[in-house]
């Protein structure tokens, strides 16, 4: 069974990577010049005595050896506690949980438009090849390419929330409400999954083009329409087909951009997930909640090659003969 | 049945119609970087941004002659601040790019001469630091490190410095087989001499093109970073201080202040994947793969 094997290679090369990540975020949090404590106290500093503060050090493990605390943060880490997020005051389990839905929710719908609209608007481009159209979306795809994101994400604001009006800027919710509904949770979704999904997308149509138009050059597809077969079936049947493959690979390796993405667009439209909780853990030298965070998203990235390497098994024969290289 | 319109496009060579000849994109590329550059050294040296000091009367003006690029909500002229904001910029990419080039260039010469299990360790690391969102790696040393230039370079050099040493290596695993290589090692020339008399001069032009192409990227870096609270000092004019400063006016309906200083992130990245490509075209097939932005 070769899915196995690279479940089995995927894992080994993984929990050295996560130990390396762990252990690296303590090492750098150690040589940081702020002290945690007077950070958690703000300007209570001023006034708590030096015992007080060195019960607080105590309590939080720091004033143990380096070795010794990343031990007992990986002991607990491993019984399922991930600690007290000094900045909100909550368990960080209990942090994630809340806004790890909100995230999920946004970054798999722009994956889903993403998706679509680079598979169709590709192969479009490679099918009607040096047209002006093709050179309008290709045009496009490599402007957003160089655009940041958050730049995006602020003009759509502009054009769409307060130039035209139609879609609010931010948040969950609107500001008056005080429950969740469908209907308002969907028009705030719109411009962030839209946001998102543009600014992912152009690389991604950019390689569905190309990858198009190179299998059009192959005998294979000379050889279908010679037998007399449609033009548009040799494309979406024959070319679309084949040039999908190396696509499903490339997908896996851009999970660390889309982490990126996701959490330049909660800061910017303010959307309760976890990315953007990342930005605030950081602003307020939140350790736990931001190791956490750190090792959410490096799990994310190991867990999306996996996925792609196991797709990629189920879409192509000749690796699941061959194994892997 | 008629081969249709479409697919003689989508099929050129056979089709008669000529394939379209590159455009000559790098000229007005390398014009256009010409024309910014000249901007950054020489508006500095006209108009102090001391001159540019708060000036509520002609806060939240659009553009007009007087303020080509509009002004910010206290009256500063736009213009003139983005290209402060391109110079702080481009310098912190020109320094972090260069940083992130040496560390590349030196795991890459060790992967590639070293060879055998170093090299595969070696690979490993790089592997891993690319399955490392760049973005957090950064927010995560900046958080710890108090925002600063120097906490912003540092970030973006040990996050990206993967690229470079990819390059670097399979260059120097090329470089190895050919046959001045052998000839100075069988000449009795040690390792440390061949790296240095064999192998650095044949990588100049590679590192040369990674560092210039590493700046779009370690800028981006930078304005995310900053656009965040977490990159320069805040009262900076930087490219991304700007935009973050936009933000508020934005809302207010006053596009301009963040609009410019976003332009010259995307115009300059453009024209430098412009030239990219132009010397891509023009050169060694091999790492064409490995530049691939």
């Amino acid at each position: 069974m070769t899915w196995i094997r690279i479940v089995a290679w995927r894992l080994a090369f993984a929990v050295p990577l996560l130990l390396a990540v762990t252990s690296g975020m303590f090492a750098l949090a150690k040589a940081s010049p702020f002290d945690p404590v007077r950070q958690y106290l703000g300007e209570r500093a001023m006034v708590t005595s030096p015992e007080i503060m060195a019960q607080i050090r105590a309590n939080w493990g720091l004033d143990r050896p380096l070795i010794e605390q990343y031990a007992t943060w990986l002991g607990n880490l491993l019984a399922g506690d991930l600690g007290e997020s000094r900045s909100m005051r909550l368990p960080v389990a209990q942090v994630i949980g809340e806004r790890l839905g909100w995230t999920l929710l946004v970054v798999a719908c722009a994956l889903v438009v993403m998706l679509a609209a680079a598979l169709a608007i590709g192969t479009l481009s490679a099918w009607r090849r040096d047209s002006w159209l093709d050179r309008l979306i290709t045009g496009t795809a490599f402007t957003t390419e160089a655009a940041p994101v958050f730049w995006v994400g602020l003009l759509a604001i502009w054009v769409f929330s307060v130039s035209l009006g139609w879609l609010p800027a931010g948040g969950l919710t609107d500001a008056a409400a005080t429950t969740v509904t469908v209907p308002d949770l969907l028009r705030h979704m719109v411009l962030p999954v839209a946001v998102l999904a543009f600014s992912q997308s152009s690389w991604l149509l950019l390689f569905v083009r190309e990858s198009v138009i190179g299998v059009l050059r192959e005998d294979f597809v000379t050889g279908a329409r010679a037998r007399g077969l449609r033009g548009r079936t040799v494309l979406v049947r024959h070319a679309l087909r084949s040039a999908l493959l190396p696509f499903i690979t490339i997908m896996g390796a851009r999970v660390p951009e889309l982490v990126t993405g996701a959490i330049l667009v909660e800061a910017v439209f303010s959307w309760p997930g976890v990315a953007g909780t990342t930005i605030k853990a950081a602003l307020a030298v939140d350790f736990p909640l931001l190791a956490a965070l750190t090792l959410l998203a490096t799990l994310a990235v190991v867990a999306g090659n996996l996925l792609a390497d196991l797709a990629y098994t189920v879409a192509d024969p000749r690796v699941r003969v061959l194994g892997v290289s | 049945m008629a081969i249709s319109q479409s697919w003689r496009r989508a099929w050129p060579g056979r089709s008669g119609r000529r394939a379209r000849r590159p455009a000559r994109r790098h000229r007005l590329a390398l014009g256009t970087l010409a024309v910014l550059v000249l901007a950054v050294v020489l508006v500095p040296l006209i108009v102090q941004l001391d001159q540019q000091l708060v000036d509520l009367r002609a806060a939240g003006l659009p553009p007009s002659p007087a303020h080509p690029f509009g002004t910010d909500e206290v009256g500063r002229d736009v213009l003139i601040r983005s290209i402060y904001g391109l110079r702080v910029s481009l310098v912190v990419g020109l320094v972090a790019a260069v940083g992130s080039v040496v560390i590349g260039g030196l795991v890459g010469l060790a992967a590639g001469a070293a060879g055998g299990l170093a090299d595969r360790i070696l690979m490993r690391v790089v592997d891993g630091f690319n399955s490392l969102p760049h973005l957090l790696f950064g927010v995560f040393i900046v958080a710890l490190f108090a925002p600063s230039a120097t906490a912003v370079i540092v970030s973006v050099a040990v996050t990206h410095w993967t690229t470079a040493a990819r390059i670097v290596r399979s260059e120097v695993l090329s470089l190895r087989g050919r046959p001045f290589v052998d000839a100075a090692i069988s000449g009795g020339s040690g390792r440390l001499r061949v790296v240095r008399r064999h192998f650095l001069p044949n990588l100049a032009p590679q590192l040369l093109l990674a560092t210039v192409l590493m700046i779009p990227h370690a800028i981006w870096h930078e304005t995310a970073l900053s656009f965040l609270g977490l990159g320069l000092p805040a009262h900076l004019a930087s490219l991304g201080n700007m935009i973050n400063d936009g933000q508020r006016s934005l809302l207010a309906g006053d596009w301009w202040s963040s609009l410019f200083p976003g332009l010259l992130i995307v115009v300059p990245t453009l024209a430098v994947s412009a030239l990219a490509q132009y010397v891509r075209d023009r050169a060694n097939p091999r790492w064409r793969s490995e530049l691939m932005l």
